[in-house]
């Protein structure tokens, strides 16, 4: 099949783009580990309250593990617990969530914090909260009537102040 | 002489996709612009 | 030329493509409505009458628009290319088109009417567990079977014409419908299995629960080559009319058929790149797809090419000198060229957006925020919408034995460039609050005031007076449409079929050797959802019963 000199150089420099694309986001997830939440952990959504953490939504300091804290968040329409959480900024936090109905979607604006929530399934996320602020959280994945009513609210704030 | 011929007439049809050229790599490189604009805002945020 | 092929598509031909085109036409007017309703409902200065949900509008808008008018107009479209391109189909294969289009229409009819009755606002993805009344999904189940009467009448028409004309390469447009209509029965496989193996038997009562994510998979399996299915028919009309309408030549009819290759194979194994942010799929798989999902990119790069040469190569025989004077020499004032033109350069950000959604974890910056909204407002919504007008412009007094008059063309020329204003405006504010974080498929809310919620506002007003305008815009096709229908004078329309350059290459018959490329494209399914459905199906929660909250 001919292809004209000039359509070579440009399919040569689209495909290089390409690739070039794919190497960065390929070495971002795979060697410095920022990969889009993908845990596979499963749990029995309708016993979501009775089951450890999620018994006991809200932030707790942990020691030995990669990160200071754990964030444990259940939703459940139209309302995540806990609505409000005090970070010390600087912290590495893990985010586990969970929904007790419907699929709800967890998007901490201004972040990449960006996840969905599925029943029956548990989402995690680590990441390092470098930056003084306040974050409101929304559903962003359609849930029902009083989908846009569903927030939550970090407080990253400098504790030595 | 066959091959002369057929060179002269690949270089005047290149030479009038010069447009084309030029339009697709404008193309690209706004691709390139938007993808690092947003690429740059991921590192930034946490 | 073949002696089958004929220059006007039959009178009974026409009747079946018109009944496709009025139905489309209905629901992009529905549609319109509601996407207005929508756009002043968000910029928080107008409330709905009572007992109207702003989720029930959406639900109507993402039918009527992303369902309905697309699978219309597109299989009218085919109808009318196979017929045009491959010779007046037989009685037979004439009622199996018809079978299947009212088929469509009676689904069509049963989940319009379970939406309008609140028993279904579950948007048009429909994810469980939401659980929509299972009329709903027996509708949506008769839309898709409906579909297939329909597509497989056009591919007994191409057996046909390969039969009756062995060992040459079969007329362009048919070979894309061909296409087209493999990936889409490829691809609805998967919504039908969803449906009618889960969503349909739950609604009714027969299983009490469904693993969720096995339905969002097989959602997103189906899901991104309806994309592609919306993207394809606007494609053939890049390739092949717009060439004649401007008085040129197919660039590369080998390139053109290579190009829908690679949509066939590499529309369908990248549904994932839909999931990015879900948890039970493991970050290796979603790559495999985010990889896959960058080879479909190749043949929009190729087609990009193709355009811009088709256009330069004509605009330097009409006397063009320098880079880029050519470009001044397109026929402007024909909106049957220009109005795509349109659409095709919508598709310049709308691909740099869609290379951004793609890209793994950067997803996590737009995800489910309304950027993602924006984006296909330019994909579906711009390039394909404007070069679908751009075809029903000469298409429809084509089939109704009429002529699309100066005044007409000018108004048409006018609803592009009315429609590229509004979206402009619409989507442009859509990509930037998306930016900003906030969400799609919500009504309006300031989230108890907070900073970061008020901050989108002002977007959510610009996207009510983009929205405005591209109202606007429908009621102007809309008037198009009636007139080239019942009122604009009688005559006779061309329907333009480009010619490949007299001295192009052979076409490999490779192209045409269906089961390779049916095989390699079964290989590529198999290689990227295999294992992330089995992982799902045995590692899988307790499922989830129906809930319905609206």
């Amino acid at each position: 099949m001919h292809l004209h000199r000039y359509e070579k150089w440009w399919i040569t420099f689209g495909i290089g783009s390409l690739v070039l694309f794919l190497i960065i986001v390929g070495i971002g997830a795979f060697h410095q580990g920022h990969q889009p939440p993908s845990s596979v952990k499963t749990i029995n959504y309708e016993q979501v309250d009775k089951v450890t953490p999620f018994n006991e939504p809200g932030l707790t300091k942990v020691s030995g593990k990669d990160w200071d804290y754990e964030l444990v968040v259940v939703a459940s329409a139209f309302m995540y617990m806990p609505a409000e959480v005090e970070i010390p900024v600087g912290s590495t936090v893990k985010i586990i969530a969970t929904t007790k109905d419907v699929v709800h979607g967890y998007g901490v604006t201004g972040t990449n914090i960006n996840m969905m929530l599925e029943p029956g399934y548990i989402s995690e996320y680590v990441t390092t909260m470098d930056k003084i602020g306040e974050y409101l959280v929304v559903c962003n994945e359609y849930c029902g009537t009083g989908h846009h009513t569903m927030k939550m609210m970090y407080k990253v704030v400098d504790v030595n102040e | 002489m066959a091959s002369g011929k057929r060179n002269h007439k690949l270089q005047e049809e290149e030479q009038s996709l010069k447009g084309t050229l030029y339009a697709v790599f404008g193309i690209g490189i706004f691709v390139i612009a938007s993808w690092f604009a947003v690429f740059s805002i991921f590192t930034d945020r946490f | 030329m073949n002696n089958s092929t004929l220059l006007r598509v039959d009178k009974r031909d026409a009747r079946l493509v018109m009944a496709h085109m009025y139905v489309a036409f209905a629901a992009l007017a529905i549609g319109g409505l509601m996407g207005l309703l929508q756009v002043f409902v968000r910029s928080g200065r107008f409330e709905l009458p009572a007992n109207i949900g702003y989720y029930q509008v959406l639900t109507v808008h993402g039918v009527m628009l992303g369902l309905v008018f697309t699978t219309f107009f597109i299989l009218g479209f085919q109808a009318a290319a196979v017929s045009r391109t491959s010779g007046t189909f037989t009685a037979k294969q004439r009622l199996t088109s018809w079978i299947g289009f009212w088929i469509m229409l009676l689904g069509t009819v049963m989940s319009a009417t379970m939406i309008l009755l609140n028993e279904a606002t579950v948007l048009y993805t429909f994810y469980a567990p939401l659980q929509a009344h299972w009329i709903f999904y027996l509708g949506l189940t008769f839309i898709v079977v409906g579909s297939w009467f329909v597509i497989f009448a056009h591919m007994a028409k191409y057996a046909q014409w390969r039969k009756e004309n062995k060992g040459e390469s079969s007329p362009l447009l048919t070979y894309m419908v061909v296409a087209n209509s493999l990936m889409w029965f490829v691809a609805t496989l998967g919504v039908a299995a969803e449906v009618l193996l889960q969503l349909l038997p739950w609604s009714l009562g027969f299983i009490e629960r469904v693993d969720v994510a096995i339905t969002r998979t097989l959602f997103w399996y189906f899901g991104h080559a309806l994309v592609y299915f919306w993207l394809l028919p606007a494609y053939m009309a890049w390739y092949v009319v717009i060439p004649k309408v401007i008085g040129g030549k197919i660039f590369s009819d080998s390139l053109a058929r290579l190009s829908f290759i690679l949509f066939l194979l590499f529309s369908i194994p990248v549904g994932i790149h839909h999931q990015l942010t879900e948890p039970g799929i493991t970050e290796f798989w979603k790559f495999v797809q985010v990889v896959l999902t960058f080879m479909v990119i190749i043949p929009s790069l190729m087609t990009a090419f193709s355009m811009f040469a088709t256009f330069e190569l004509r605009g330097r025989e009409l006397g063009g000198k320098g880079l880029f004077g050519w470009f001044h020499k397109l026929p402007w004032g024909d909106a049957r060229f220009t109005v795509p033109f349109i659409g095709m350069a919508a598709f310049i950000p709308a691909g740099a957006g869609g290379i951004i959604n793609a890209s793994h974890q950067m997803n996590q910056v737009i995800h489910n925020t309304i950027w993602v909204t924006g984006h296909f407002h330019l994909t579906v919504a711009t390039t394909v919408l404007l070069t679908f007008f751009g075809i029903a412009y000469w298409l429809i007094p084509h089939l109704t034995g009429r002529v699309l008059t100066p005044q007409m063309n000018k108004l048409a020329i006018i609803q592009a460039f009315t429609w590229a204003f509004g979206m402009t405006i619409m989507s442009g504010a859509m990509h930037w609050a998306g930016l900003l974080g906030a969400p799609r498929r919500s009504s309006y809310s300031t989230y108890g005031d907070a900073a970061q919620a008020m901050e989108w506002i002002p977007y959510q007003i610009a996207q009510a007076v983009g929205g405005t305008i591209l109202f606007l815009g429908i009621i102007f096709v809309l008037i198009i449409f009636v007139n080239l229908c019942w009122f604009a004078p009688k005559g006779d329309e061309e329907f333009p079929i480009g010619e490949v350059d007299k001295d192009a290459e052979q076409t490999p018959k490779i192209l045409e050797n269906w089961k390779v490329w049916i095989t390699v494209l079964v290989a590529l399914i198999l290689v990227a959802y295999a294992v992330p459905i089995m992982d799902i199906i045995n590692g899988g929660p307790l499922g989830s019963k129906g809930f319905k909250l609206w």
